[in-house]
C-alpha cells in the first residue's frame, strides 16, 4: 500500500459515498450538492493519476458549469425544497441491474487486475494532452466543436417559450 | 339414318330449350313459339321413328374413357321406345299450347317455357338412351326441371317447399339409383345397355342387388310408396307442369327404364317380390288418399300414385308390355284429366271442389272430355283405360304364385276405389248447383286451352283399339298379343257397383261430400295415413337438426379457428404493440437490463471467469 | 507506484451507483444527475487505462475523458433545455407521467379529449404515488 493507494482509496470512498447519497436522498437539492462532492473527489483522483489538465477540466466543466446547470433546472421546475417523498420509483430493478452492473463490473476488474502495481509517471499534463490532441485527435476535436455549436443551437430551439404557446395549455 | 333420327329426338327441344332461355323474361311469343317448335318436331320425329324402326336399332359413339369404362352416348331405339316417344311429344305439344294461354299474365314465361322444353329433351334422353351413363343424365335433368318448374310461381308460399321436398325425397331414391348404376356397369364392364342386358354378364347376387337399388329411384321417381309423399305437395306448381311431369311422363319414367331393364328384373325373383310388394301397398294407398281429397289437383295425384301402381304390378308379374300400354293410356288419360282441371280451376279461379259445381251446363266440351277422362280412368268399355287395366289383371290372374294373386286382388279391390272417387270428382265438380259466385259464372275457356283437351280426348277413347292389333303388341313385347277374357266382367262389375253407390250417396244429399260416408275415416285418408308425419319425424327432423348441428360445428369450429387466428395475431400485434409504446423508464431499463445481460453472456462465453 | 484495482473497483462502483439512480429516480433532473455518474466512472476507467495500457498513441485515455467531458456538458444543455419545456407544457417533470401517445376520446362537450395511451395516467395534479407502491414495471 503505497501513499498513492492510501490517498486513493480515502477519495474513493468519498466518491462512493456521495454517490450513493445522490442516487438515494430524498431532498432534490442536497442530491446536486452531494453530486458536487462526488465530482470533486474525482478530480481529486485524476490528480493523483497524474491527469491534471482533466482534473482542472472537471472541475471547471463538471463541477463549476454542469452541477450549476442542474442546480438551475432544479430550480426552474419549481422542486419542492425539502423532503419529497415520491421521488424513487420501485427499487429492485434497479438493485438487480445496477448492482449487478457494478458488482459484475467490479469483479471483472479485480479478476484482471489482482493486485498488480504500475509506475506512476507523467499522466496527462497540458502539453502532452495538447500535443496529442493537434497531432493525432484534430478531426474529433474540431467534431466536437460543431457539436457544441449544435448543442448550444438546440438547447435555444427547444426551449424557446413560443413552443409552449403553440401547443401548450 | 335412324340413330340421326334417334339423335335428333332429344336434340331438338335440348336446342329450342338453349334459345329459350337466353330470351327475356317476360317474353311470350318467341317462348311459345320455340316451346311449340320443340315438341312438335320431337313428335314428328317420333312418329317417323314409329314407322321406320323394325327390331332394334342400336348406335354409340364413346365419349370418354376412364381407365377400362368407357361412357359412351348411343341411341337404342326399339317400337316401344318409339310409341313412349310419341307419347311424350304428345303431352308435351298440348301442354306447350295449353300454357300459351293458361300462363298468358305470367311474367316469366320464357324461362317457363324452356324448361319444359329442357324436360322434353331429358325425359326423350332417358326414352332412347342405349348407355347406362346417357339415361343417368337424362334422369337427374328431369329432377331439376321438375324442381324448378314446380317452384315457378313465386308468389305461391307453399311452392318453393314443395319444390325442394320433390327434389329431396326424389333425390333419395336418386341415390340408390346412381349406385345401382355403377354396380351395374363395373360388373358389366361396360355401360352400354346391350353389353349389360347379355345374358350371362352377370351373377344372380349382383343382379338382385342392382336391382334393389334401380328400385330405390324408380320409387322416388314414380311415386311409389315409402317415396310418395312428394308428389300430392307437387300440385303447387302449374296446372300443365303436373299434366307433363306428374302425371304422363316424369313419374313413368321409373316404369319405363324398369321395363327396358326387364330380363335384369326377371333373373331377380327379390326384386320382384318387392315390386308386388310396393305395388299392392301403393295402389290401395293412392287410391284410399283419393277418396276424400277436396282440391281436385290432389284427387288426381293420388290417383296418378294408384295407376302408377298398377304398372309396377304389371312389372312384378312379369308383364312389362302391359306395364307399357297402361303408361301410353294413362299418359293420355292423366294428361287430359289435369289439362281438363286446369280449365276448370282458370274459371272458377280455386281448385277446391268443394267450391265448384253445376259446371256441366256452363263448360260443356271440357265436361264431356273429363267424362271421357274419368271413364278411362276407372275402366269402363270401350275407352283406352279399360283395355289397358283389363291387360294387367289378365295377366296377374293368369300366372301363378303369391305375386300374381296379391296384385290381381288389390288390383280388383281398386278398381272398386277408383270408380268411387272418379264419381265423386264427377258429381262434385259438374253436378248440382253452383256453390259459389265463380262457380256460377264458369265458361268455357278459349281455343288455345280447348284444344289440347279435345286432342287428349282422342287417345284417352280410341288408344285401346289399337292395342287389338298384334303389331302393337309386338311391337311393346307381347308376341302373344292382348286379349280380353272372360274375367273382365269382374272390374268392369266392381267399378258400376262403386259408380251407383257413389250417385246414391250423392243423389241423398246434392250439396254435401259424398265422402261423407266414410265417417271417421275421412282424416285418415285425407292425410294418407298420416305417412307424411311418420316421414317427418324419422327423416326431416333428424336430419335438420344433424345439418344445424354441422352448420353451428363449421360456424364455430372452423371458422371459429379462421376468425380466431386473425384475431389472435391481432391481438399478439395488440401486446407486442403496447410491450414496444414503452415509456422512459421502462425503455431505459430494458436497455440498461439488455447490456447487463449482454455484458454478463459475453464474459461467460469468452471464459474469463474460470 | 499503485495498485489500478483500485481506481478501478471505484469505476466500477460508480458506474452501478448510477445505472441504479437511471432506473429508480422519477424527476428527470435528478435522472440526468444519475447520468453524470455514469458518465464519470467511464472517465475514471479511460484515465486510468492510461496508467495500465501501453498504447500506441500516448495519453489517449485522458483526450478520450477530455471529449467525454465536453459531450457530457452539451448533453447536460440540451437535456435541460428539453426538461425546461417539458416543465412549461406539463407543469411536471416526472419521467413515468410523460405519456408517449394520445387517443381522442369524446367527452361530453362534443369536443375531443386526448388520452393517454400507455397506461400512465396523465393529469394536471397528479397524485404523487408513494415511493414504497409496488408497481411491477413490465
Amino acid at each position: 500500500m503505497t501513499t498513492a493507494d492510501i490517498l486513493m482509496l480515502a477519495l474513493g470512498a468519498v466518491a462512493v459515498g456521495a454517490a450513493a447519497a445522490v442516487v438515494t436522498t430524498r431532498q432534490i437539492v442536497r442530491a446536486g450538492l452531494w453530486l458536487v462532492v462526488a465530482l470533486g473527489s474525482l478530480a481529486g483522483l485524476y490528480l493523483i493519476l497524474s491527469a491534471e489538465l482533466v482534473a482542472w477540466v472537471q472541475v471547471l466543466i463538471y463541477v463549476g458549469a454542469v452541477v450549476v446547470l442542474l442546480l438551475f433546472a432544479v430550480m426552474l421546475t419549481r422542486a419542492p425544497i425539502g423532503v419529497s417523498a415520491d421521488l424513487d420509483r420501485s427499487r429492485w430493478p434497479g438493485l438487480l441491474i445496477g448492482g449487478g452492473a457494478g458488482l459484475g463490473l467490479a469483479a471483472l476488474l479485480i479478476d484482471a487486475y489482482r493486485w498488480s502495481t504500475v509506475d506512476l509517471v507523467t499522466g496527462a499534463g497540458a502539453k502532452e494532452v495538447g500535443t496529442a490532441i493537434f497531432r493525432s485527435w484534430v478531426l474529433p476535436f474540431e467534431v466536437l466543436s460543431v457539436l457544441l455549436l449544435a448543442a448550444l443551437v438546440g438547447a435555444i430551439v427547444i426551449s424557446r417559450p413560443d413552443v409552449s404557446a403553440r401547443t401548450g395549455r | 339414318m335412324t340413330g340421326v333420327l334417334g339423335a335428333a329426338l332429344p336434340l331438338v327441344p335440348f336446342a329450342m330449350a338453349l334459345l329459350g332461355f337466353l330470351l327475356p323474361q317476360a317474353s311470350h311469343l318467341w317462348a311459345g313459339f320455340l316451346g311449340i317448335v320443340g315438341a312438335g318436331v320431337a313428335l314428328v320425329v317420333a312418329i317417323v321413328l314409329a314407322f321406320t324402326v323394325d327390331g332394334l336399332v342400336e348406335t354409340s359413339h364413346t365419349v370418354a374413357t376412364f381407365g377400362e369404362f368407357e361412357v359412351t352416348f348411343g341411341v337404342r331405339l326399339d317400337s316401344a321406345a318409339a310409341y313412349v316417344a310419341i307419347a311424350v311429344g304428345v303431352v308435351a305439344l298440348a301442354v306447350q299450347v295449353f300454357s300459351t294461354a293458361y300462363l298468358r299474365s305470367d311474367d316469366r314465361y320464357a324461362p317457363y317455357a324452356a324448361q319444359i322444353s329442357l324436360f322434353t329433351a331429358a325425359m326423350l334422353i332417358v326414352v332412347v338412351a342405349g348407355d347406362l351413363i346417357m339415361l343417368l343424365i337424362g334422369w337427374e335433368v328431369m329432377g331439376i326441371c321438375s324442381y324448378l318448374l314446380i317452384a315457378h310461381d313465386r308468389r305461391l308460399p307453399e311452392a318453393p317447399a314443395a319444390a325442394v321436398k320433390a327434389f329431396l325425397v326424389t333425390r333419395v331414391g336418386d341415390v340408390g339409383f346412381l349406385l345401382g348404376i355403377v354396380i351395374l356397369g363395373v360388373r358389366a364392364g361396360s355401360f352400354r345397355l346391350a353389353d349389360v342386358l347379355a345374358p350371362g354378364v352377370l351373377d344372380p347376387t349382383t343382379i338382385t342387388v342392382v336391382c334393389l337399388l334401380l328400385l330405390c329411384g324408380v320409387a322416388g321417381k314414380s311415386a311409389q310408396f315409402p317415396l310418395h309423399t312428394w308428389l300430392p305437395d307437387a300440385m303447387a306448381g302449374p296446372t300443365p307442369i303436373s299434366a307433363l311431369i306428374h302425371a304422363a311422363t316424369m313419374v313413368a319414367a321409373g316404369i319405363y327404364v324398369v321395363a327396358r331393364l326387364f330380363p335384369l328384373f326377371l333373373a331377380s325373383s327379390t326384386a320382384l317380390n318387392v315390386l308386388a310388394v310396393v305395388a299392392a301397398v301403393t295402389m290401395l294407398l293412392g287410391a284410399l288418399a283419393a277418396t276424400v281429397q277436396d282440391d281436385i289437383k290432389r284427387v288426381l295425384a293420388w290417383s296418378t300414385v294408384s295407376q302408377i301402381a298398377y304398372m309396377t304390378g304389371a312389372l312384378a308379374v312379369g308383364a312389362p308390355a302391359a306395364a307399357l300400354f297402361h303408361l301410353l293410356t294413362h299418359a293420355a288419360f292423366k294428361a287430359l284429366l289435369f289439362l281438363a282441371a286446369g280449365s276448370v280451376i282458370h274459371a272458377v279461379g280455386t281448385n277446391l271442389m268443394s267450391h265448384m259445381g253445376g259446371l256441366r251446363r256452363s263448360m260443356p266440351v271440357t265436361f264431356w272430355c273429363t267424362t271421357i277422362g274419368l271413364a278411362s280412368l276407372v275402366g269402363l268399355p270401350p275407352l283406352s283405360g279399360f283395355f289397358s287395366k283389363e291387360e294387367i289383371l289378365h295377366v296377374a290372374v293368369a300366372g301363378s304364385g303369391w305375386r300374381n294373386l296379391l296384385v290381381y286382388g288389390v288390383g280388383l279391390a281398386t278398381v272398386f276405389i277408383t270408380a268411387g272417387y272418379a264419381t265423386r270428382v264427377w258429381l262434385r265438380t259438374f253436378f248440382g248447383q253452383p256453390r259459389s259466385r265463380e262457380a256460377s259464372h264458369g265458361h268455357e275457356p278459349s281455343r288455345l286451352m280447348a284444344w289440347p283437351v279435345v286432342a287428349l280426348a282422342v287417345p284417352s277413347a280410341l288408344l285401346g283399339f289399337v292395342a287389338l292389333s298384334p303389331a302393337f303388341a309386338e311391337a311393346l313385347g307381347a308376341p302373344e298379343g292382348f286379349t280380353i277374357g272372360a274375367e273382365a266382367a269382374a272390374p268392369v262389375a266392381w267399378a258400376a257397383l262403386a259408380i251407383g253407390g257413389v250417385w246414391w250417396a250423392w243423389r241423398l244429399r246434392p250439396a254435401d261430400d259424398p265422402a261423407r260416408v266414410l265417417g271417421p275415416l275421412r282424416p285418415l285418408f285425407g292425410n294418407a295415413f298420416y305417412l307424411d308425419a311418420v316421414q317427418h319425424a324419422l327423416v326431416v327432423r333428424p336430419v335438420t337438426a344433424l345439418a344445424r348441428a354441422v352448420r353451428r360445428a363449421d360456424e364455430s369450429g372452423v371458422d371459429g379457428v379462421v376468425e380466431a387466428t386473425g384475431q389472435g395475431t391481432l391481438s399478439l400485434g395488440g401486446v407486442v404493440a403496447r410491450a414496444h409504446r414503452a415509456g422512459l423508464p421502462r425503455a431505459v431499463t430494458a436497455v440498461l437490463g439488455g447490456a447487463a445481460v449482454l455484458g454478463l453472456a459475453a464474459v461467460a462465453i469468452v471464459g474469463v471467469w474460470p | 507506484m499503485m495498485h489500478p484495482v483500485l481506481p478501478y473497483v471505484i469505476a466500477a462502483l460508480l458506474f452501478g451507483l448510477g445505472v441504479y439512480g437511471v432506473l429508480t429516480r422519477r424527476n428527470a433532473v435528478l435522472l440526468l444527475m444519475a447520468v453524470e455518474l455514469i458518465l464519470n466512472a467511464v472517465n475514471l476507467v479511460l484515465v486510468t487505462a492510461d496508467t495500465t495500457v501501453r498504447a500506441v498513441l500516448p495519453h489517449t485515455g485522458g483526450v478520450f475523458a477530455l471529449f467525454v467531458i465536453v459531450l457530457a456538458a452539451a448533453e447536460v444543455g440540451v437535456g435541460l433545455a428539453i426538461v425546461l419545456q417539458l416543465y412549461r407544457l406539463r407543469q411536471s417533470v416526472q419521467v413515468d407521467e410523460v405519456p408517449l401517445s394520445y387517443e381522442m376520446r369524446p367527452d361530453a362537450a362534443g369536443s375531443g379529449e386526448a388520452v393517454p395511451l400507455d397506461g400512465d395516467t396523465w393529469s394536471p395534479n397528479a397524485r404523487a404515488v408513494s415511493p414504497w407502491s409496488v408497481e411491477v414495471i413490465p
